[in-house]
């Protein structure tokens, strides 16, 4: 409990420093900035981008997962590596390979379609991991019922797995509202983007701080709704006996239109960027390719991710522990206050653990310390929902066993809890992993001098139009993305059975 | 000698609402079955006795050592019982042999030694022992739930409606097992149930339970030869209650005719206890009442049937197979034996406190 007091309020660290300097500057001066036209733009941008991308990504998650899991569909193995490929192409990756191809995409549409591209897969691997862990005794009773695949689908699977798609949902908004070096290159300006651009050219200033305060409001609404959405209901399956393989749905002449729109996705946002970056990387020979400097950045991101990683599990324990057994009112202030860190900019968790570290602990300024700190403040969310998944399903009736076989509740979590979350703490780690590794605004701000990550250093030439230059250094953040995507792949790998709780018979 | 679970003015409550309102129990050896209708609060009493729900009052003590009480709460890893919840819940990670091993000492975990005893009192084969719980039947998991329980050597093991989710067939079968793998380890049991049949037929003493209190503990044929309390009548035997009037203290009339009691009430109202198999059913003519047959079950072995009377009363008989006749036909009734009376008004004692 106490553990994850500390954690939520380090957590909110970022939150408390957005709110006091905005307390510092009045109410007249607060509202004065607001209340202009600008600030109406951006905050329209920014709402519509959020709506249509996460609408995008819900789309495409959950039509995806139920092709792949749920019909008859040949290569299935094969079209659900492609659908969690997209994950190791980094956004501002993405972004990039679009404009490099000067495809016009700097639009309303062209932000869409890119972030929804790059986030969909978020929905898409919770989604099918829950449907895998579904009874499928509970569809087959709805269709002997008389019920359509799609009417069983929208009466009984989507409820059963709307956690799961709640969950990805949430990540993905988060994750518009945070987005900077996609829609920066796409020129696509909303809150995230203004805030950095006012930081640059003011550095702390109290506009930035307002925005920042517009945008956290954003995502504690977000939270909120998601919390109301997913209520109490239980999730604990409810059936007996061994899960029986599904049924599939027969796509009969369908097979064809929906194997066109998987080439489709697939190319849109796998070929497309690759192929730009390749098509660069070719073209840009002219520019020379720094190999130690390279490699320095590769070591560099891949400690950084191995590091921030292990952390941000670690500390994710504790944290889903208390939501999941320990429901009560603060724990899920814990579990919210934790998420509340993720819709923020990594710009605003950088300044604040700047300034922090400066005013309060100025020997840890410009260490690697509180960059670690930074990435686990911002990717603890990942860590948090991607275990809860898992640890949600462990039931409540084998702590009570082995509590009275005597173990006490370290011990429980030891031999019980951890063993059965292991899937979920590997996904944990390798996400956190992975966003750490292509993570850009935060890193810019805390790295220390002279250590370049792969994104930073794409960042700088990038950003300068050196698309030729950029291109080694995003090809290397695609390679270095693969083993962790291919990991949470391979946890939800289709046809097979990892669940450990299909013994489970719950009343 | 001590007995293995004494429970004392037990008072439980969740949020403010009283679930159980002052158990009085004691287990000396053997099996103790608790049964009642779902929701009296029977899994309530078990997950308090094992220490994962706290009293509000009252006290328990396993084998003479008070664990929850006024001064004191030993938690639920200390007290030493055995406990087997609703459907096992074996640790899936785990093999049967880890699964049984759970709770020795560190030491003894590594050796199969003890896990191989554990499995033949539970009377499965040693090829189980690496075999996760995926791979076995509800009752074969069941049964390593219960070896997994008596690994540790309780003096006192818990089973939460142990064989419920097994199908018919199985029930039986494990229910007799669990039964004696648990006498030949010397350990004492309470078992919860919903199942009379099931608790007359593996207990030693039978708790009935209902609405958070318990109306009668004794040996199984006391239970259902001699119910303390109409609502024990009708739950644990099937008996169908009927108003009536003592003449005197030994006979009563009601609508099934003049019966006798097979013990003494206060002449006045009564209510009559009529447990199904005295019941005869004969075609019309003969002796006995005049009703209708409304509603037969045939079970192969024998039928159950309802027979409504002139006044509505409907009555409840096990009828032979030979002789069972369809929905509709006139026949009369008959009881056969003395009946169990109960003092004061019909149906009264029964709404105040259901």
């Amino acid at each position: 409990m106490v553990a994850g007091c500390l954690i939520a309020t380090a957590s909110l660290v970022p939150l408390g420093y957005v709110l006091v300097t905005t307390a510092q500057l009045g109410v007249g001066e607060a509202v004065d900035f607001l209340w202009r036209p600008r600030v109406g733009e951006l905050l329209w941008n920014t709402v519509r981008l959020l709506i249509a991308g996460v609408a995008g990504c819900l789309l495409i998650g959950v039509a995806g997962a139920w092709v792949v899991e749920r019909t008859d569909l040949p290569r299935r193995g094969l079209w659900h590596a492609l659908m969690c490929a997209p994950l190791a192409v980094p956004a501002f990756v993405n972004g990039y390979g679009w404009v490099a191809t000067n495809a016009p995409v700097q639009s309303f549409a062209g932000a869409v379609m890119v972030t929804t591209l790059s986030y969909f897969p978020f929905v898409y691997l919770p989604t099918v991991a829950a449907m895998r862990r579904l009874d499928p005794g509970v569809e087959e009773v709805a269709t002997t019922l008389g019920h359509a695949p799609w009417r069983v689908f929208w009466a009984v699977t989507l409820p059963a797995i709307s956690p799961a798609v709640l969950g990805g949902a949430l990540l993905v908004g988060l994750h518009l509202l945070a987005e900077y070096g996609a829609l920066q290159l796409l020129n696509y300006p909303t809150l995230t983007t203004a805030i950095l651009q006012q930081y640059a050219t003011v550095f702390n200033g109290p506009a930035a701080t307002l925005l920042a305060l517009v945008l956290v409001t954003f995502c504690l609404l977000l939270l909120l709704a998601e919390h109301r959405l997913r209520g109490r209901r239980p999730l604990a399956r409810v059936g007996s006996g061994a899960s029986r393989s599904v049924v599939r749905v027969p796509l009969g002449r369908h097979r064809v239109t929906v194997t066109v729109g998987l080439v489709l996705l697939a190319s849109l946002s796998l070929a497309v960027p690759v192929v730009s970056l390749v098509r660069w990387l070719v073209k840009g020979t002219s520019a020379e390719v720094d190999i130690p400097r390279l490699m320095s950045a590769i070591l560099t991101t891949l400690g950084l991710g191995a590091a921030g990683g292990l952390l941000a599990t670690v500390l994710a324990i504790p944290v889903v522990w208390l939501a999941v057994r320990h429901r009560s009112a603060l724990t899920t202030v814990v579990e919210r206050s934790v998420y509340t860190a993720s819709a923020m900019p990594g710009i605003v968790i950088g300044l604040a653990l700047v300034t922090i570290s400066i005013r309060v602990v100025p020997s840890l300024y410009q260490t690697v310390v509180v960059l670690l700190i930074g990435y686990v403040v911002l990717f603890l969310p990942r860590a948090v929902v991607s275990l809860r998944a898992t640890v949600e399903l462990i039931p409540a009736s084998l702590d009570d066993v082995a509590r009275s076989l005597g173990c006490r509740g370290s011990e429980v979590m030891r031999r019980v809890a951890l063993p059965l979350a292991l899937p979920g703490l590997a996904a944990a780690a390798a996400l956190v992993a992975l966003a750490v590794s292509t993570e850009l605004t935060a890193t810019l701000l805390l790295a220390p001098t002279g250590t370049d990550t792969l994104a930073t250093r794409f960042w700088s030439e990038a950003s300068s139009v050196a698309y030729g230059a950029a291109a080694p250094y995003a090809l290397a953040l695609v390679v270095l993305s693969i083993p962790a995507t291919w990991l949470l792949g391979s946890l939800s790998t289709p046809g097979e059975h990892r669940d450990h709780h299909v013994v489970r018979r719950q009343r | 000698m001590i007995a293995a679970l004494e429970v004392r003015d037990l008072v439980v409550g969740y949020a403010g609402q009283p679930v159980l309102r002052g158990i009085d129990l004691t287990v000396p050896s053997g099996v103790t079955a608790v049964v009642g209708p779902s929701g009296c609060g029977k899994t309530t009493l078990l997950r308090t006795i094992a220490g994962f729900l706290a009293p509000d009052s009252g006290t328990v003590s396993i084998a003479g050592q008070q664990v929850a009480g006024a001064h004191r709460s030993v938690p639920a890893r200390s007290r030493g019982l055995g406990f087997v919840p609703q459907e096992g819940a074996l640790f899936p990670h785990l093999t049967v042999a880890a699964n049984v091993a759970f709770g020795l000492p560190r030491s003894e975990r590594r050796g199969l030694t003890r896990a191989r005893e554990l499995l033949a009192l539970v009377d499965l084969p040693d090829q189980l022992l690496d075999r996760y719980p995926r791979d076995l039947s509800g009752g074969q998991q069941q049964r390593v739930a219960l070896a997994r329980a008596l690994a540790p050597r309780p003096a006192l093991v818990l089973l939460d409606e142990p064989f419920s989710s097994l199908d018919a067939g199985l029930r039986e079968g494990t229910g007799r097992a669990v039964v004696a793998a648990l006498r030949s380890a010397g350990a004492s049991a309470l078992i919860v149930t919903h199942d009379q049949g099931e608790a007359l037929s593996l207990a030693d003493q039978v708790a009935v339970m209902i609405g958070g209190r318990f109306l009668q503990v004794s040996s199984p044929a006391q239970v259902y030869l001699a119910p303390a309390d109409p609502r024990v009548a009708s739950f644990i035997g099937h008996a169908t209650l009927l108003p009536g009037v003592a003449t005197t203290r030994a006979a009563a009339t009601c609508a099934l005719g003049a019966l006798r009691l097979s013990r003494a009430v206060e002449t006045g109202p009564v209510q009559i206890a009529v447990r199904a198999e005295q019941v005869q059913v004969h075609r019309a003519g003969g002796l006995g009442v005049e009703g209708v047959v409304e509603e037969v079950s045939f079970y192969g072995h024998d039928a159950a049937a309802t027979v409504r009377l002139h006044g509505g009363e409907r009555i409840a008989a096990r009828i032979p197979a030979t002789g069972v006749p369809e929905s509709g036909v006139r026949v009369r009734v008959e009881v056969l034996g003395e009946v169990v009376a109960f003092a004061g008004e019909s149906g009264l004692a029964a709404r105040e406190t259901s």
